[in-house]
């Protein structure tokens, strides 16, 4: 196979790896959007703060690297949970703080306090860990299946030799981000479409006062929307850290302005826009870096955005008030 | 009530007024200060928190160190009799970790401001250089910088910008020097010291800020005047944490080393880091990469020196420190380990040698008077610094500077050679 096919399917890699990480953060954007038509710019600090909570647990365990037996197949499972708990539960607390008691103020008022948690967030893990780059240790076992000799065997049955593909690499590091992101939006998807919560979520977002007056209490169906949104965030910064083995404490903001383009993308308040946005996105990133030259990269991206809210202001799958249309 | 409130804002207003004189007026401050002061004040700014947050505190103990050392050798006593005081600045910004133009023009107006400060010690980014240089030399005020490497800060340049230097100097004045090598020197140095190392193909990376970005673009020069082929050349976003496309795009280019005019902060070390994770390092693709990087809080920041072993090099203007031989370089070297029980960054050389500058300056000068010591400063001649001895020429430049190359080897920098700009005519071509 060609160089430049080559460079092209690694691309292609990447881009869904982008997108995966990307997807769990736009959906909190559009779930929270859906519901209170907030757009929650401290979002994607969350998905940071997952980054540096799960750092510190792996720390204080202290597993050998990379990780191997019941590290693997419990500690890990164990961390990615308490960081989602932990996440999810900062998520709450600020939109109890914040944002509940701006709930009938002019929408300009929550959208202030959210810019302002954010800066508030990201200076306090300037001073947690340092505002420098922090290295994520390489906890995850990383083994390349283009050199696994199954795989080798598997595909030389096909008549192609990819040994010989020295640009493409698919690792166990590839397969673990796909494995965590894909299930995780698959069971949101079902968990909105099918659990009470989830029906009286999309009740809520529908109309706020007749889903009161129907009985549901809305503050909790406010509230578990923002645990579950923060709860994805912070897997994905976890799953990102192991990924990638580095970050700083502005990651959270240059994600969580991917992620909002996404969403508003895939068109806001709508679940499986955000997942589609959230994965173009990825590919245009990893497209552009390669192809363009990366500090075209934002001009790309935000380019599309602002094109999209001129001319399609509801996305590609359409943008409604409510996450009913799922 | 509505008039003691009235009141109130003229009197703020009035106090406003009769503060801003002082800030307005930078031009005018050139008049003598009382020769009797007793104190004389050093201000340094460069960044003492961010991404070069050991960097610049390594240069402020190196710059104590130096006073210290002088008093030493004096009796005890300041030059020319002075109490000198140095006041740490930091100007980086605590929202980006990284330098600050505002920060830094807001440091240098203190400076200004301030009766008893004498010389602006500053800065270490280039990018804020060019700032500050302004101000100080609008109020004739000498500045002396411990690692500003950009060429077109002190004269003109292929690569530079239109109208340098003189952009920098309003009033036509010198009032700007340096103790360490430009990127114009480096760069070429880095190009030519490449072929030497056996490598044939180059891809160029920056960070689009004056200093990387000048540096590529000396490389580039130098590398295709010389053979050295460029492969590709890219620029990427300073904040930006995932370089993988970009990398991808590099192994294609079949480049045999990567070439980064990076600094701490702005994305060298996960360039290197993904470069490792990426299998580049297994393939044979190495990273060279300039001073901005010569520190071991590079090791820190990429998770582990080990990565770095054998596929990583740096150059630097001037020895490392624990390789100075000169007498004045062991005393700083022993000194600074002794003192401080840590190895001083590579910079702290220039620091210490930069303050020693500044009080040799206020010794000949003899009085605090801003432009005496900014003529003192400029006519020196003879100084023994730390690794040569120099002067500074008509555009404020040390007359002697060499650059380094290193490799990372055994968990730190090794092999340190001289390298310049036509090493690669007589150098004999690695054969691997």
């Amino acid at each position: 196979m060609s160089i430049d096919n080559q460079v092209f399917i690694q691309n292609v890699i990447i881009g869904l790896t982008v997108g995966g990480y990307l997807a769990l953060i736009a959906l909190g954007y559009t779930m929270v959007y859906g519901i209170i038509e907030l757009i929650n710019f401290a979002h994607g600090d969350l998905f940071a703060f997952g980054f540096f909570i799960s750092l510190t647990i792996f720390a204080e365990i202290n597993p050998e690297i990379p990780l191997h037996g019941s590290d693997l197949y419990f500690t890990l499972p164990a961390v990615a949970l308490l960081t989602m708990l932990l996440t999810g539960s900062l998520n709450l607390a600020i939109d109890q703080i914040a944002y509940k008691p701006l709930r009938k103020a002019p929408r300009l008022a929550p959208l202030l306090t959210a810019v302002g948690i954010s800066f508030m967030l990201e200076a306090i893990y300037a001073i947690w860990k340092g505002p420098i780059q922090i290295p994520y240790p390489r906890y995850f076992p990383k083994e390349d299946y283009m050199e696994n000799e199954h795989v080798i065997s598997f595909f030389s049955k096909l008549g192609m030799d990819i040994t010989e593909w020295r640009i493409v690499s698919f690792t166990t590091k590839d397969l673990f981000l796909f494995g965590v992101t894909i299930p995780l939006v698959a069971l949101l998807t079902l968990f909105i479409d099918r659990t009470r919560i989830g029906k009286a979520m999309r009740a809520s977002a529908q109309d706020r006062e007749a889903a009161m007056m129907m009985g549901i209490n809305v503050n909790r169906i406010i509230a578990s929307t923002f645990f579950v949104g923060g709860a994805l965030a912070g897997v994905a910064g976890m799953v990102w850290g192991l990924y990638i083995n580095s970050g700083r404490f502005t990651m959270g903001f240059e994600a969580g302005l991917m992620a909002f383009t996404s969403a508003v993308l895939g068109g806001i308040g709508n679940i499986r826009g955000a997942v589609l946005g959230a994965f173009i996105i990825g590919m245009i990133k990893a497209m552009s870096d390669s192809y363009i030259g990366s500090e075209w990269t934002r001009v790309v991206i935000f380019g599309i955005l602002i094109l999209m809210l001129v001319f399609r202001p509801s996305g590609i799958l359409g943008s409604t008030q409510s996450i009913e249309k799922l | 009530m509505r008039m003691k409130r009235y009141l109130g804002l003229v009197l703020l207003i009035t106090i406003a007024l009769m503060a801003m004189p002082a800030a307005n007026h930078g031009s005018n401050a050139v008049k003598p200060v009382s020769a009797q002061g007793e104190k004389i004040k050093v201000y340094t700014s460069w960044p003492l928190s961010g991404g070069t947050q050991a960097v610049g505190e390594s240069m402020l103990k190196a710059a104590e160190l130096a006073l210290a050392h002088y008093e030493e050798d004096h009796d005890g006593a300041g030059p020319a009799g002075f109490e000198v005081e140095i006041v740490g600045l930091d100007d980086a910004s605590p929202t980006t970790g990284a330098w600050d133009g505002t920060i830094e023009a807001e440091n240098a107006q203190r400076c200004v401001n301030d009766p008893e400060c004498m010389v602006y010690f500053g800065t270490y980014n280039s990018g804020a250089a060019k700032v500050s240089m302004v101000i100080t030399n609008e109020a004739g005020i000498a500045q002396i910088s411990p690692a500003n490497s950009y060429a077109g800060l002190t004269r003109a340049c292929e690569t530079c910008a239109e109208g340098e230097p003189d952009i920098y100097r309003p009033s036509g004045e010198v009032n700007y020097f340096r103790t360490n090598g430009t990127d114009d020197f480096q760069g070429p140095s880095d190009a030519a010291w490449a072929v030497c190392l056996g490598f044939e193909s180059v891809y160029i990376l920056d960070d689009t800020q004056a200093y990387g970005k000048g540096l590529a673009d000396e490389f580039e020069r130098h590398a295709e005047e010389i053979g050295l082929e460029v492969a590709g050349r890219a620029s990427v976003e300073s904040t930006d944490i995932d370089f993988r496309a970009l990398l991808t795009d590099v192994l294609a280019s079949g480049a045999d080393l990567v070439f980064g005019g990076f600094v701490l902060d702005s994305g060298g070390p996960q360039v290197i880091q993904q470069m490792f994770e990426l299998g580049l390092f297994e393939e044979d693709v190495y990273f060279m990469g300039p001073d901005g990087m010569a520190s071991p809080a590079l090791f820190d920041q990429i998770g582990g020196v080990e990565i770095a072993n054998d596929y990583v090099y740096i150059s630097f203007p001037g020895p490392l420190p624990s390789t100075l031989e000169s007498e004045a370089g062991v005393r700083f070297y022993q000194g600074y380990v002794d003192t401080y029980d840590e190895e001083p960054d590579p910079y702290a050389i220039y620091a210490y040698q930069s303050m020693l500058v500044i009080l040799d300056s206020i010794e000949r000068a003899g009085v605090a008077d801003r432009a005496a010591i900014l003529e003192a400063m400029r006519n020196t001649t003879e100084f023994e610094g730390l690794s040569a001895t120099f002067g500074f020429d008509e555009n404020g430049d040390a007359t002697v500077s060499g650059f380094y190359g290193y490799a990372v080897g055994d968990d730190t920098f090794i092999d340190g050679t001289l390298i310049t700009p036509t090493m690669h005519e007589t150098c004999e071509v690695a054969s691997d």
